[in-house]
This record gives structure tokens, C-alpha cells and sequence, in this order.
């Protein structure tokens, strides 16, 4: 058994949903309990889909499991099939009707339904969302492809693709395929297919037709593009284009698969993250410390942009996706950094909380945890709330979504000049650092590791910020009891370390004057910590 | 004639002769297991821990909407494969989750174990889970204690405010038995927000009812003593097992209309204050300021709401006292009133105040229910999450029904209050020009 409070992931007929509700012509009759139908409100309330999901539920009691609940299945499924005349049906399993051993499957194929039947086995006892979401576009595209159809001759046509993996309920999968084809479309490239977002079972079965896929969201598309791999011959392109370098890597793939001049995308003048990243008010962006959590699609790329092309420090980077721990690791590898793979955020705070970031980057569970640090965050990665899916264009895959991102992940950071006169103005009354960025309206909560504990004289810490932090003091006092006190000069000194390291070096110092011995710690101690700590 | 008699004597009541559409189709509503997003708000010091699986967890997230505590005081013990291996090893597996639970939350006085559709399939017995750690966790020297208790919360058996039913069932027998020669005491049963449960004490002590008690108790310790001398006033109309289970141990049911808006609250505290003989004069003494508070604050939302149209769909039993009050106080005209369960006796009073003609369904069956919607063309239509944005997406204004459930609109203060819930969708249809 695990202990979850929060989760990243639903279970897998959730994943199922994902990609019944991005479809037409599809439904999903899902044997489970009535309470099993919360997950409509995923799609209606967090997406604003102005449609029920294309779901039935068979929303077997008690009472029915000594009875039938089998021929509940088969009403139910003659039912669905009779109102809203499918194209193709899924049928499946919640958690419950899976220890209840049903075999939807079987039952849907004795019936002799007027479409195809598409059966999904979601183990709900070990797997999850993202994987439920990639089996089931797996088993459509496995059942419902014609094996026969091909691409049609080269020559006196453009090349076509297949747009693979975006879904109902992802993290912008919308405006990413917008952007996608706005660049496929200055080379000189047509989309076959999109699926699952938007394909009918009629379009899955010509899949076969396009030139090559591209894999925009491996979670859910992988499967299905290895599986065409195989069986059409058709390559993949995996790179996923987000940030500026993997747009151009991807732009660079496509155009060598497609045989046209990648230049005709690469001279995009549109690309204004990389002039804005090189602009004086970006340096002080240098070295910012960022941890990045998501799914592992997402926080690889974050990293990468982090790290290249926004000259931040990745100082911590995980997923809570295992099925791609592999890719995980060796991104993590470039950071120096182990990373963090788990599916309980209570263990994704205590990381967060040891790298004392200076912004996080995250779903909607590290939102929620940055903020009770204090910490400013940009959400990455699904899972997301309600503010995540914006009524305005906002992708983040292509040059346009590197110009999103930059200003998404910029803004909740203090402006460069205005942390130029943070600095010159430090020790001015007005200026405290412990104030925040000042278009956050002073709202956003100041860091913990931004005042000096300080038991002589409590009043340094009342005056900025009131209340919350008197106690945030009062807590840091308390954490710090025990350990060595600070002389005025060495609490003075420390207070002029950049607030983002202070935190650490306020550990390091006290760390060293208790392993010394040392009766408190003076200017001296601070220093010889540093050394020490530096070798 | 006191408010409760004037309730009481309208119409002959339609016990017997009251027609009920049944169905028996998909439902669309939340589990029991929702209830503990209000619960462990309302109790302190209680932690719910569900046994159940990914689903279960993915639910309370979603319909608790907002994940804004760190560590809130509920859980999820996520069944794995291999639990399911062994029926054994589930049981040490569940021991460790709760040592290590308990371990990290000393101030937890109570602990629910809920149970869950599929630990109710494969037969985990919690009951028996709750009384082994019980004795491991029982008060000492050195230990106050936890008090651990089960009940089920699965979506088989019970229908989102069932859930609370069911938890208030299981805290009964923890209640102290009251003394032989023990006054008459009264315990208001339902979880209300603080606010307006403290109205309600203020009420009754006003009105001259010295004991009253409270179930659900706000802290561990605090649940009242039961016994035959027990007066019960329900305040939610979804407690039929809680109210079977009080009546067991002798306690005795105070009939009454729900304390929604001016008229409810009122025939509510009046039949309280008969079953404690108290003088009628000094009762309407006593409401009569409140009662003309709400009427006052309801003569606002009176132009908005009279004669429009309004169709429950079946969500938390609350149903049939809403569409009372909004037909009896505020002149809407209830066209269907879907109820997943209808418990005729607790709810005659309100029964017989509903218009005649007004179409009342029990249990569900969505499509079907939808498609009698789309013909009715009601002016607001009451439902779940997962319908709303659809249904206005077809042009149909409506209300979520869980907003119902989660603010405060019992009593006189807050029939303005609720009466505002179904008035803003309609003023909003009214003013977007878009």
C-alpha cells in the first residue's frame, strides 16, 4: 500500500478518457461504480470542454454484484451504442469492475455490435494515467489502421506527417499543434493526421498513409508510432520542439526526413527568445537556481532551456513519470545532478526545500508546494488546474512557445533592474530585498532565507513584511536552537550574501562553528566556513 | 398557530399516494467518500485515511478542487498488485501505513478508516482493522490515545452525502451513554459549517433547551450522551442510518421541515421547542427577529426567482427541502426533483409543502434525464460538475449542485445567502452581452 494525499497521475481509464474525449466518433463504455463518473468533471470543468466526455458508465451497487453485472455491461453497452451511435466503442474496466472479473471484452464480443469493438486492459493496480492514455491510443491505432493503405508516390506531391499524442486534458497540446503546423507549413509539409486529438476511427484507419510520424507527446504517443514503425516502415521523430535549440534541431529532422530546406522554418523572424535572453536586462537571469519537476517530456526540456538558453542553474530536475526514468537520468546526468523519480509530492517539497530555488519550475502540485515556500513557479507540465488551460494562444512547443516560456518563467522573478537597484539600495529602509518583486505587489511571500534569525534583536525581522514573517523568524530561531550563536558583525556581514545562497551558507557557517567547537560565530567563522566549504 | 403546526397542516400528506418516477440507469454522482472533504474540515482532530485505490485519491483531489494544504487530514492507502496477492499481507501493509500515519500526526485524536468500492469487493474487513489498532493505539500513560472507527464510503453502497451519513453512523456507538435520571437533552445531527451551527446553539439556548448537543462534535471529546431521554433534530435529510442508529440506542426523532430560509428554519426550531414543552408565545418571541431577517433578505431575490422554472438532478438529498423553499418562499416553480434516494419519512414535511404536479425522481438515469431536461427547457437546472458546463453549453443556465452542500445555507441568516446561489446564474445570463 502507498500513502498519497496528492497525485500526479489518475488512474489508467483515466488515461483511457483522455484520449476517447480528444476523438470523434468514438465512446467508452467504462464498467465501474457511480463514483468513478467524478472524472467527467476533469473535462468539463478543469478543460471547459462544452461537451460531456464520450463516456458511459455502467455505475454497477452492491446489490447488482451477488445478481448480474454482466448483463448490466451488455445494456449498458446496447444502450450506448443505440444513442450515440459510435464509430468505434471502447470497452474496459475501472479499478473495481477489474477485481469483479467481468471480461468486458468477451461480453462486448458476444453481442454482434453494428462497429468495432475496441477492448482495453488498464491494470488499475499498477499502472497509471499517462501509460492508460498511451495503451489506449496504442490499441486504437492497432485495431483500426488499414494495413494496406501507403503513402501515395512522391513525386507531384508534398510530403505528409502524422502529428502524434496530443490529448484531451494536456498541457497546451492545443496551441502546441497549431504551432507545429504553422512550422511544417513553411517547409512545405502536410499533416496527414492528427490523432488522437481530433481523429475519427475513418482517419485512423489511413495512418498509413502519411510519409513519417512525429511523436509530439511520447507519454501517450511512442507506443502507437513504434508499433507504425513496424508494421508501415514509417520513422519517427521524437525530438520534441520546445526551446529554441530543440525547435531548430526538430525543424532541422523534419526537413531532412521530408527532403525540403530546413531554412525555409529556421529564418523564422518571429524567434524573439533568443534576442530577449541575450538582452542586458536578462543578465541578471545568470545563474538563477531552477528546479524542474513534471512529466519527464516536459522537465527535460525545461531543463534544457533553463540551462542553455536562459543561463539559469538547474539545481534540481525530477519526474514523476518511472516509465521514463531512463530518458530522466541521462538529462540529469548533464546537470550533474541525481534525479528525483517518484510519484509523492510530500518527497518532492523536501527536495525542493533542500535546493532552496529561486524558482520552480512544475505542475500544479509544485505550484502549491512553491508557494508555501515562497518561492515564485511557472507551470511546466500536467498535471494542471483550471488557469493552466488559457483562453489566449499560448503553446509551448516552436519559436512561439520559446517567446511564451520566457515571458512565463520571467515574470514571477525580480526584474533585472529593478534587482540592480535592489542591491544598491539594500541598506536604505525603503529598499529591503525581503520585499519581492514589486509587480507581484509585494503579495508574493518573501524568502524565509532572506532574514537573518537573529536572537539579540528580534526587531531587525518585524519591520519589513508584519506578521507571517515574525513567525517564519520565530520558527528559524526555534530550528536553529541548539546550535551556535552569531555575533552582530558576522549576522550584518551575512545579511549582505545574496539571499538566494544565504540559506546555505547560514548552514554551512553553523554546520562548521559546531564541528569546530566554537563558542559563536564571528566575522571570522563566516569566512573560514566559506574556505572551508569551497575546497 | 406555531410555524411548525402551519407546515404540518398544509395539504393532506402525500405519504402513500406520492408519485414517484424510478430509474435505474447511469448515475451521475459523486461516492461517499466526497463527504470527507467537509468532515475533516468540520472535525479538528480527525484524520480520514480511505483504503482504497488511485481512483479513489484522484477523486477527493478533483472534487476538492483546490490542493492548498500541505498535509490535509485525509489520505489515500493506495491498494497495490501486491496487496491484492494476499488478503494478509494487506492487513500488515495497512498496519504499517497507519503506524507511520499516526506516528506523523500525533495531534489526531480520531482516525476513520473509509472504506472504498474495491476494498469493499475484496472483502477487507476495516471493521475488524479498526478494533486491532484500536488496542495498539489505545490511551496510556504515556499517549492520549486514537480512537479508531470504520465506515464505508464506496460509491456501491453509498451516494456522495451518504458518505457523512455513514460516518455519523459509526461515531453513535462511541457516544456516552446518558444517565438514568439525565434531563432531557437534544442533539442537532448533520455537519454545518461553525458559523451556522453556533447560530442554531444561540437559537436553542435563547429558546430555553438547556442540553444540546452537536454530532458531528467539532473535537473527539465532545460527543454528547444518548439515551432514552435524547431529543434528535436532524439537520441534513441525507442521515437515514445515522437516524435508525440514534433511534437503537433509544433516542427519540423531532419531526420537522429542514431550517432552509425563513419558514423552515422557523417550523424547524418551533418543533424542537415543542418536544421540549416550551411555552408558544416565547418561541415566536424568540424567532420572530431572525425569522424577519430572512424574509426581509429574501423579498430582494423574490423578483429575480419567482415563477421561473427550476429541475434538480439527483445529488445530495437535498433536493426536496430546496425545491420546498424555493417553491414556498420565493415562488419558483420546480419542474422535475431528482432525488438518488428518497427517504419519505424524514422528508414528509417537506413533501407535502412541494406544488402539486411537480415531477419527483428517484434514483438516475443520465441520458434519459438529460433528454427530459432538453424538453423542459427549465430556467436554471441544478446538477453535478460534470453536466454543468454542457448543459450551458446547450443554452441552459444552472447552478453546481456541490455549492449546495459546501456553503453555509441553513437557517434564518444564511436564506439570503442561499437564495443568491440560484439567483447569480440567472443575473449573469441576464447581463452578458457576448
Amino acid at each position: 500500500m502507498q500513502l498519497a494525499v496528492w497525485t500526479y497521475e489518475g488512474p489508467p481509464h483515466v488515461g483511457a478518457m483522455r484520449v476517447a474525449t480528444a476523438m470523434r466518433g468514438v465512446h467508452y463504455l467504462l464498467h465501474a461504480p457511480q463514483g468513478d463518473t467524478y472524472a467527467d468533471l476533469l473535462f468539463t470543468m478543469i478543460e471547459r470542454r462544452s461537451a460531456r466526455p464520450p463516456v458511459t458508465y455502467t455505475t454497477f451497487q452492491a446489490r447488482d454484484l451477488g445478481k448480474d453485472t454482466a448483463s448490466l455491461f451488455q445494456d449498458s453497452a446496447r444502450d450506448a451504442v443505440e444513442r450515440y451511435k459510435p464509430e468505434a466503442l471502447l470497452v474496459g474496466a475501472s479499478c473495481t469492475a477489474e477485481l469483479i472479473q467481468d471480461d468486458p471484452a468477451g461480453l462486448a464480443d458476444n453481442m454482434n455490435l453494428p462497429c468495432p469493438v475496441i477492448p482495453l486492459e488498464l491494470p488499475s493496480y499498477q499502472r497509471k494515467e499517462n501509460w492508460g492514455a498511451s495503451e489506449t491510443f496504442y490499441q486504437i491505432v492497432r485495431h483500426l489502421a488499414d494495413t494496406s493503405v501507403r503513402p501515395a508516390p512522391r513525386e507531384g506531391r508534398r510530403p505528409c506527417v502524422n502529428l502524434l499524442g496530443p490529448a484531451a486534458l494536456g498541457f497546451r497540446h492545443r496551441d502546441d499543434i497549431r504551432e507545429v503546423r504553422r512550422i511544417l507549413d513553411l517547409l512545405g509539409v502536410d499533416v496527414h493526421l492528427v490523432a488522437p486529438l481530433g481523429a475519427s476511427p475513418a482517419d485512423i484507419r489511413t495512418i498509413g498513409a502519411a510519409d513519417f510520424n512525429i511523436v509530439l507527446y511520447p507519454e501517450i504517443g511512442d507506443e502507437a508510432a513504434r508499433w507504425l514503425d513496424k508494421t508501415f516502415a514509417q520513422p519517427m521523430i521524437r525530438t520534441v520542439p520546445i526551446g529554441v535549440g530543440a525547435t531548430r534541431a526538430f525543424i532541422n529532422e523534419v526537413a531532412a526526413l521530408a527532403g525540403v530546406d530546413p531554412a525555409l522554418a529556421l529564418d523564422d523572424p518571429s524567434s524573439r527568445m533568443p534576442w530577449w535572453s541575450r538582452s542586458v536586462d536578462s543578465t541578471y537571469l545568470t545563474g538563477k537556481r531552477v528546479f524542474v519537476f513534471g512529466d519527464a517530456t516536459h522537465a527535460i526540456a525545461a531543463a534544457r532551456i533553463a540551462h542553455e538558453e536562459l543561463g539559469f542553474t538547474v539545481c534540481g530536475i525530477g519526474c514523476y513519470n518511472r516509465e521514463f526514468a531512463r530518458e530522466m537520468r541521462i538529462a540529469a546526468k548533464e546537470y550533474g545532478l541525481e534525479p528525483l523519480i517518484t510519484d509523492d509530492h510530500l518527497t518532492v517539497e523536501e527536495a525542493i526545500a533542500a535546493a532552496v530555488p529561486e524558482l520552480v519550475l512544475g505542475t500544479q502540485m509544485e505550484r502549491h508546494i512553491a508557494k508555501r515556500l515562497g518561492v515564485p513557479c511557472a507551470v511546466i507540465s500536467a498535471p494542471v488546474h483550471v488557469q493552466d488551460f488559457p483562453a489566449r494562444f499560448s503553446p509551448q512547443m516552436g519559436f512561439e512557445g520559446a517567446n511564451v516560456i520566457f515571458d512565463t518563467w520571467v515574470h514571477p522573478l525580480v526584474m533585472g533592474l529593478e534587482e540592480h537597484l535592489l542591491t544598491m539600495f539594500r541598506d536604505d529602509f525603503e529598499f529591503s530585498d525581503a520585499a519581492g518583486p514589486s509587480h507581484l505587489h509585494g503579495s508574493a511571500p518573501a524568502h524565509a532565507t532572506s532574514h537573518v534569525p537573529s536572537q539579540a534583536k528580534p526587531e531587525l525581522v518585524l519591520a519589513p513584511a508584519g506578521d507571517i514573517l515574525i513567525k517564519e523568524e520565530a520558527a528559524l530561531v526555534a530550528a536553529s536552537d541548539g546550535s551556535v550563536g552569531w555575533t552582530d558583525d558576522a549576522e550584518r556581514e551575512l545579511r549582505k550574501i545574496p539571499f538566494f545562497v544565504r540559506g546555505k551558507a547560514k548552514r554551512n557557517t553553523e554546520k562548521y562553528a559546531n564541528e569546530m567547537g566554537l563558542p559563536a560565530i564571528t566575522l571570522d567563522t563566516l569566512y573560514e566556513a566559506k574556505a572551508h566549504y569551497a575546497r | 398557530m406555531s410555524p411548525a403546526q402551519a407546515l404540518a397542516a398544509a395539504e393532506n400528506p402525500r405519504d402513500g399516494g406520492l408519485a414517484v418516477l424510478r430509474e435505474r440507469g447511469q448515475r451521475e454522482v459523486f461516492c461517499g467518500l466526497t463527504g470527507i472533504v467537509w468532515l475533516h474540515r468540520k472535525m479538528q482532530d480527525a484524520f480520514f485515511l480511505v483504503v482504497g485505490s488511485r481512483t479513489c485519491a484522484h477523486l477527493l483531489q478533483s472534487a476538492a478542487g483546490v490542493m492548498i494544504f500541505a498535509e490535509p487530514r485525509f489520505a489515500t492507502a493506495i491498494i497495490e498488485e501486491r496487496d491484492l496477492a494476499g488478503l494478509a499481507d494487506c492487513h500488515a501493509e495497512l498496519d504499517r501505513v497507519v503506524d507511520r500515519l499516526l506516528a506523523r500526526r500525533p495531534e489526531i485524536r480520531t482516525l476513520f478508516l473509509v472504506g472504498s468500492c474495491p476494498s469493499e469487493v475484496i472483502k477487507l474487513d476495516l471493521g475488524n482493522a479498526a478494533q486491532r489498532l484500536g488496542t495498539k493505539h489505545v490511551r496510556s500513560e504515556t499517549s492520549p490515545g486514537v480512537r479508531i472507527l470504520a465506515y464505508s464510503g464506496s460509491g456501491i453502497e453509498t451516494t456522495f452525502t451518504e458518505g457523512e451519513d455513514a460516518c455519523l453512523t459509526a461515531l453513535v456507538p462511541e457516544m456516552p451513554v446518558e444517565a438514568p435520571d439525565a434531563a432531557p437533552s437534544l442533539v442537532m445531527v448533520g455537519a454545518l459549517p461553525d458559523i451556522v451551527e453556533d447560530q442554531f446553539l444561540r437559537l436553542f439556548a435563547e429558546l430555553g433547551i438547556a442540553h444540546v448537543g452537536v454530532l458531528p462534535a467539532r473535537r473527539s471529546g465532545g460527543l454528547p450522551a444518548l439515551g432514552p431521554n435524547t431529543r434528535y433534530l436532524l439537520a441534513q435529510p441525507f442521515l437515514g442510518e445515522t437516524a435508525r442508529a440514534l433511534e437503537d440506542r433509544g433516542a427519540v426523532r423531532i419531526d420537522a421541515p429542514f431550517p432552509f430560509g425563513a419558514e423552515g428554519t422557523a417550523a424547524w426550531l418551533a418543533a424542537a421547542a415543542a418536544a421540549f414543552g416550551i411555552d408558544e408565545m416565547h418561541v415566536n418571541r424568540v424567532i420572530a427577529p431572525g425569522r424577519e431577517r430572512a424574509k426581509r433578505a429574501l423579498e430582494r431575490y423574490r423578483p429575480a426567482l419567482e415563477g421561473k422554472r427550476i429541475t434538480f438532478l439527483p445529488d445530495s438529498q437535498l433536493e426536496i427541502p430546496l425545491a420546498r423553499f424555493l417553491a414556498t418562499e420565493l415562488g419558483m416553480i420546480p419542474v422535475e426533483v431528482g432525488t438518488p434516494y428518497l427517504h419519505r419519512a424524514h422528508l414528509a414535511a417537506d413533501l407535502a409543502r412541494l406544488p402539486e404536479g411537480t415531477r419527483i425522481s428517484e434514483g438516475q438515469d443520465v441520458d434519459r434525464q438529460l433528454d427530459r431536461v432538453r424538453a423542459d427547457r427549465p430556467d436554471l437546472t441544478v446538477c453535478g460538475l460534470g453536466l454543468a458546463n454542457p448543459l450551458e453549453a446547450e443554452g441552459l443556465s444552472t447552478k453546481w449542485s456541490i455549492e449546495l452542500v459546501f456553503s453555509p445555507v441553513h437557517g434564518f441568516d444564511q436564506a439570503g445567502d442561499l437564495a443568491e446561489l440560484f439567483a447569480r446564474p440567472l443575473r449573469r445570463r441576464d447581463v452578458l452581452r457576448i
